[in-house]
């Protein structure tokens, strides 16, 4: 088995003494903790594991029809197929049957008499090998009748407008008058497309049955404790006979918060009523037409603003396609709202969602949560201000940032109330204005473009302004676990998920600092419901905030044993015992780690800790739409330039420059690595990815040969990431770092408006072009069409 | 008639008599043999995370191919070399350069698509010395990756060469490995299947000929590119599968002085730079076919046999004027490639039929020759529209000869004969090009689906056209985003 960490392990009992500092302190450049495991195919994800004998496959029947009543369903041929084990539907389900994650029993596990969408499960069937469990699966005839289906948010919002969650409204101010006020108003709508996760490992579940009804799930999930509590209420089990454990994830990017749930509870079904461990693995069609993904909004919007374009009021609505059940719609409508300012001030506002019920898959978390669209929506404001008045976009865009000095200036409230006493956008747009040599570019574009046929160029400079912590106050709590053994090697378990993004790592350089142990002494566990118990899901780019406290705290506890010991046993004051460099100095004996930790252990010291972390100061109160919900505040911007085939509507990009924030990083080259690839996943969100369903609600973009994500030359031909320096985080976080999983996501907006300012190269910059997204290149085209068409029956200045 | 499947698994001879003839090699890796490094991502071929490299005689010299092994039938590696990602790493534990640089660029984040990117990435090492840019993005083109953005993996791509001595690498026994494929290769049928099913993969065309008159409900397999999908996605179950890739004379390229006769068990990659050396706008469009590992597997025969109204290929040979040459027992036939589509999903192949070889003339003198890919994703997608133009001038400037031809337009690869005929014969000026897209407009009723409208189509259909003419009336117009833009100018 290769060594976790390094290779080789450094041997726990007597470490070199390293020269100046240990080997994976926090704030260093530390390659990913599966690295070389990730190369050799060594890494195990769930379909890795040696499977229990006698496994059983399982594989889902899905509705065909996206509203309709089942009549009959004959399943005899499904359990007369080769290889067929058993058949499970509603009426197996031994507990409730529901996996929906808000507690509102609107999510079945199985559908009984009515199916809401297309590709929902029906049944499952368990069978000797997954392929005769898929092939058994077609076999069931089911007798449908069809009921009216609404599949788009236009129906949704033209019928009864069912809602599957109660809407949120936040206002500051009064925004009719302030309208009313303004010496310019304009208004408009906005559409912006979903997105399908495509996690490269697909959903996934194990369960192996125990006794006393007990089961051990392994699952690619997010959320390992929703799991747990998902599976006892199906199963009717206490959560105490659920065991959950994840190792790591192939990429969960939101789709695997809650959708894991589905894949979970059905194998602990089969395994509970087979008393044999179960595996289920869609394809990867399946996968896209079972698990719910960004939800597509259109969102009508009115500013008022003045003449230097600052803006006065705005009033904006969020239709959000929710899909057949609650899942997340809810909060991430929610989060849509609490970005619907991105950078900017607003004096006044007000922003209602409307979380539209439609005969689609339900719609659930994905990387920035709802916020991304409504920061989309408030760049399209700017854009639609700097067009009317004829202005530069980032001249408009830096006239209306938050203030910086909440205490003087007025421009700090946000339209839920929060007062923002972090704003470094001012400062740092300005560092990547002039980094990136924006004046000089828009000069040369423009020379560019008064001379070019069939390119035109484009270019935009767009800021992220994004809040950290769960909306769901509780959330933002976690717990970890840490034993030390006798021969000075540590063990760290908490309950955040490794999906890629570096956790782990992360996390080991923070215990590994407060030992001050080389991080290869420390070996990360699989996250499991067994170690630390009811955790939140690795989500809202919390991850590394909230476990990396909790395991700080833990080892904190085990340190203050460890120099209480040493002060006593040795006759030193506790401020005698210091850790340095996998050495403990006691007074003037100089030991190392693993012999303090043996006397420590043969004076019967524990030398196991858990450890626990809640966010301080914030609280939200929804009914009121006031509060507190973000800790604070994580910042970026980039700059775009784009060249558009204007006959085609193709384009390329061509370069971005991009500053983030991370506060003092704790590992600059993850922080960068989540910089790089959250830019790249906004941007083929707002470009070439494409979800289309057809009129019967089917889903016909369901693979990587229909469904788009960018490849690898769509990435920017010059990609220049910077880490903003010196700008620890304000907040008390861990070492003073910020979360960086969903911020960079946003950044990917630069390049949606940078289209958009070539499209409007092509009528002189004085219309707003109006491009939605995702801005496929047929959009683009379009959008031009339509542009020439306004500009034709437009006179011109 | 041989009845065992011969093949290496690194150093290791497996000889296999049953095997299901539609097993691929990732379920063989993963559920037979338990090698999990390899992972199924799509099972379509798309997104590369079940890459592997296989080494294959080309003559007699050993040549090394990143393939999709979700897609490939086991028994087509036949007589091939299989390196999977578990074979990199030196028994001491050293990793190798590629995955050496994989570390050290921080290339891998979630991990799962990563042994696809190394395998990818070991087959560029293995066949070329720093590459370029656009070299290394093409080799990459079929391997998603959902986490990194790409950055990192392109600077291990450059950074691999640094690490180590390749002449001392794992795989640089190449003489020896081709010994040993050589020793493996023999003039038999190959007959191998369990269960009453049989794969079926003769050596000669004879061979081939007759066994398609004597199975004539076979499934005809070249790279697999396309009937892999049926098995993976539709389950199908097919009963004998004859593979045209052992076949080593439908995998040359003859120049018979005006035109190469291309076999049609040629794949694009190895047909790739003898098409580009006439038709250099061809070649960049066969750069944009599928990506580095289908085109490893696809062969432009089957490209067009399995006919396909949005496969790259036939619009440009159509163009080109091309000609397919089909064959049943000992009769030959050739016809025009335009008359082999008949309709969708109906092409003019009798039972016991197959495309021997594609004839592509050779450019003439004033020709002109230009194709254009559109589609969401400028790699590893399907075309929405491809279009295709030969246009030859007289000197008078006047249009001499044209031929015009799309994919994704219509049922079948098809002509634009309105649009030919209003062309032909007038000054080739842009009031006679805008003639020419309201012509184009008319010749096809393209559909609408998840691709594009079909209203973007009949577009860009037309605007392919004035294009073309900037293009041959402005060489100093800049036209093109991807691939070599100085085939603009040419």
């Amino acid at each position: 088995m290769a060594p976790d960490i390094t290779t080789p392990i450094a041997p726990a009992a007597a470490p070199e003494r390293s020269p100046d500092r240990i080997q994976g302190a926090v704030h260093d450049s530390r390659r990913h903790e599966s690295a070389h495991k990730h190369v050799s195919g060594e890494a195990v994800y769930v379909d890795d594991i040696a499977e229990p004998a006698g496994l059983l496959h399982v594989y889902l029947g899905l509705s065909s029809r996206a509203h309709a009543r089942i009549r009959a369903i004959d399943l005899s041929p499904v359990r007369q197929a080769p290889g067929v084990v058993a058949v499970f539907t509603a009426e197996d389900v031994p507990g409730v049957n529901d996996i929906g994650c808000m507690g509102k029993h609107d999510e079945p596990l199985f559908a009984s008499s009515l199916v809401e969408h297309v590709g929902q499960p029906i049944f499952a069937v368990a069978a000797e090998t997954r392929d005769q469990a898929r092939r058994a699966a077609k076999l069931a005839v089911v007798e449908y009748e069809d009921l009216p289906a609404i599949l788009t948010i236009a129906a949704a919002r033209d019928g009864e407008r069912t809602l599957v969650t109660p809407p949120m409204n936040l206002r500051v101010g009064d925004a009719d008058a302030a309208l009313a006020a303004a010496p310019h108003r304009l208004e408009g709508r906005l559409a912006i497309g979903g997105q399908e996760h495509f996690y490269l490992e697909s959903q996934i579940a194990m369960a192996v049955p125990g006794e006393d009804g007990e089961v051990l799930i392994h699952v690619s999930t997010q959320h390992p404790t929703e799991v747990q509590h998902i599976v006892a209420h199906v199963l009717d089990l206490p959560s105490a006979a659920v065991t959950v454990e994840v190792r790591r994830m192939g990429g969960g990017f939101g789709g695997k918060e809650t959708q894991s749930n589905l894949f979970a509870a059905c194998t602990a079904l089969v395994a509970g009523r087979t008393g044999r461990a179960a595996k289920l693995r869609p394809d990867r069609d399946d996968d896209f037409q079972i698990t719910g993904k960004r939800h597509d909004f259109e969102i009508d919007y009115r500013v008022g603003f003045d003449d230097s374009g600052l803006i006065q009021g705005v009033d904006m609505l969020f239709a959000a396609r929710a899909g057949y059940a609650a899942d997340l719609s809810g909060p991430v409508t929610d989060r849509a709202l609490f970005h619907a300012d991105n950078g900017y001030f607003y004096p006044a506002a007000r922003l209602q969602s409307l979380p539209l019920k439609t005969n689609t898959v339900s719609n659930t978390a994905f990387r920035g949560f709802g916020g991304p669209q409504g920061m989309v929506a408030a760049e399209r404001v700017i854009d639609e201000i700097a067009y009317a008045l004829g202005k530069d976009p980032l001249e408009i865009r830096k006239r209306n940032f938050y203030g910086s000095d909440p205490g003087t200036d007025g421009r700090s409230l946000t339209p839920y109330h929060q007062t923002v006493t972090d704003n470094i956008l001012p400062e740092l747009v300005a560092q990547l204005e002039e980094s990136s040599g924006y004046w000089t570019r828009r000069e040369e574009i423009r020379a560019f473009n008064a001379n070019s046929r069939i390119l035109r160029k484009g270019l935009a400079l767009t800021p992220v302004k994004f809040g950290i912590s769960f909306t769901a106050s509780h959330y933002n709590q976690a717990g970890a676990l840490v034993h030390v053994y006798t021969d000075g090697s540590i063990q760290l378990n908490h309950g955040g998920i490794e999906m890629g993004q570096g956790l782990y790592t992360k996390v080991a350089q923070v215990v590994a600092e407060e030992f001050q142990v080389d991080i290869a002494t420390i070996r990360p566990t699989a996250t499991n419901t067994g170690k630390v118990p009811n955790t939140s899901a690795t989500a809202a780019s919390s991850g590394s905030d909230l476990n990396g406290k909790a395991a700080q705290a833990a080892a904190r506890t085990i340190k203050e044993r460890l120099v209480a010991f040493a002060a006593e046993n040795w006759g030193v004051a506790p401020d005698a015992v210091r850790f340095e460099r996998n050495r403990v100095l006691v007074g003037d004996r100089d030991m190392s780690f693993a012999d303090l930790v043996r006397a420590a252990y043969m004076a019967r010291v524990q030398l196991s800790a858990n450890g626990f972390y809640k966010t301080p100061k914030i609280h939200w109160d929804r009914a009121a739409g006031r509060g507190t919900p973000f800790y604070y505040f994580a910042y970026g911007a980039a700059c775009a330039e784009v060249t558009v085939d204007t006959l085609t509507g193709e384009y390329v990009v061509d370069r971005v420059d991009i500053l983030h924030d991370c506060g003092r990083s704790l590992n600059p080259v993850i922080d960068k690595g989540q910089i790089e690839g959250g830019f790249v996943q906004g941007m083929g969100w707002l470009t070439m990815e494409e979800l289309w369903w057809d009129g019967q609600g089917r889903l016909r973009t369901h693979a990587p040969s229909t469904y788009k994500i960018p490849a690898c030359s769509d990435r920017p031909r010059i990609f220049n990431v910077a880490l903003l320096e010196n700008a620890p985080n304000r907040e008390d976080t861990i070492f003073r770092s910020k979360a960086v999983g969903e911020p960079p996501f946003m950044l990917g907006m630069s390049v949606l408006h940078a289209l958009s300012d070539a499209v409007a190269s092509l009528a002189g910059h004085r219309l707003c072009p109006r491009l939605d997204a995702p801005a496929t290149p047929e959009r683009v085209l379009a959008c031009i069409a339509a542009l020439r068409e306004r500009e034709a029956a437009s006179p011109q200045p | 008639m041989r009845q065992r499947l011969r093949f290496y698994l690194g150093d290791e001879l497996r000889e296999i008599d049953a095997v299901d003839p539609t097993l691929t090699v990732l379920d063989w890796l993963r559920l037979s043999e338990r090698r999990v490094g390899t992972k199924e991502g799509c099972a379509e071929g798309d997104c590369g995370a079940c890459t592997v490299v296989v080494g294959r005689l080309d003559g007699d010299t050993l040549r090394y191919e990143a393939v999709n092994a979700c897609i490939r039938f086991l028994a087509t590696l036949d007589g091939c070399r299989l390196l999977t990602v578990e074979h990199l790493k030196a028994p001491d534990g050293t990793l190798h350069p590629v995955q050496q640089a994989m570390v050290d660029c921080h290339g891998s984040q979630c991990g799962f698509c990563t042994p696809g990117f190394v395998m990818s990435l070991l087959a560029l090492y293995l066949n070329e010395d720093r590459p370029d840019g656009q070299r290394i993005d093409d080799a990459l083109a079929g391997n998603l990756c959902r986490c990194t953005g790409y950055e990192p993996i392109v600077r291990a791509a450059h950074a691999m060469y640094e690490i180590g001595d390749k002449t001392s690498d794992r795989f640089a026994d190449r003489a020896a490995v081709a010994d040993k494929l050589k020793a493996l290769r023999d003039e038999d049928i190959l007959s191998v299947g369990s269960a009453g099913r049989r794969f079926l993969a003769p050596a000669t065309v004879p061979q081939l000929a007759q066994l398609l008159l004597d199975n004539p409900g076979a499934t005809i397999v070249a790279g697999a590119t396309d009937v892999g999908l049926w098995v993976t996605k539709f389950q199908r179950v097919l009963a004998t599968v004859v593979y045209t890739g052992r076949v080593r004379d439908l995998r040359r390229i003859e120049d018979r002085g005006d035109a190469l006769v291309i076999g049609a068990g040629v794949t694009y990659s190895d047909a790739a730079e003898r098409i580009a050396a006439l038709y250099p706008d061809f070649g960049e469009l066969i750069r944009r076919i599928g990506a580095e590992q289908v085109r490893n597997m696809g062969t432009i025969g089957g490209n067009i046999a399995n006919g396909s109204p949005i496969g790259d290929t036939p619009p440009a040979l159509i163009a080109c004027a091309a000609t397919l040459r089909l064959r049943r027992g000992e009769e030959t036939r050739e016809l025009p490639l335009e008359e082999f589509f008949l309709e969708y999903g109906k092409q003019d192949r009798r039972e016991g039929e197959f495309v021997e070889a594609v004839i592509l003339p050779k450019p003439g003198a004033g020709e002109r020759f230009r194709a254009y890919k559109i589609a969401k994703r400028f790699d590893q997608d399907i075309s929405a529209v491809c279009g295709a133009f030969r246009l030859t001038l007289d000197g008078e400037g006047r249009v001499a000869d044209i031929r015009i031809a799309f994919g994704g337009m219509a049922g079948t690869p098809k002509r634009a004969a309105g649009a030919e005929a209003v062309l032909l014969g007038r000054h080739w000026t842009e009031e006679t090009v805008r003639l020419g897209m309201e012509a184009l407009t008319g010749d096809y009723a393209p559909l609408s689906d998840w691709r594009a409208s079909a209203a973007y189509r009949s577009t860009v259909a037309a605007n392919l056209l004035m294009k073309l003419y900037v293009e041959t009336s402005d060489p100093a117009a800049e036209t093109r985003l991807v691939g070599d833009r100085r085939l603009a100018h040419a």
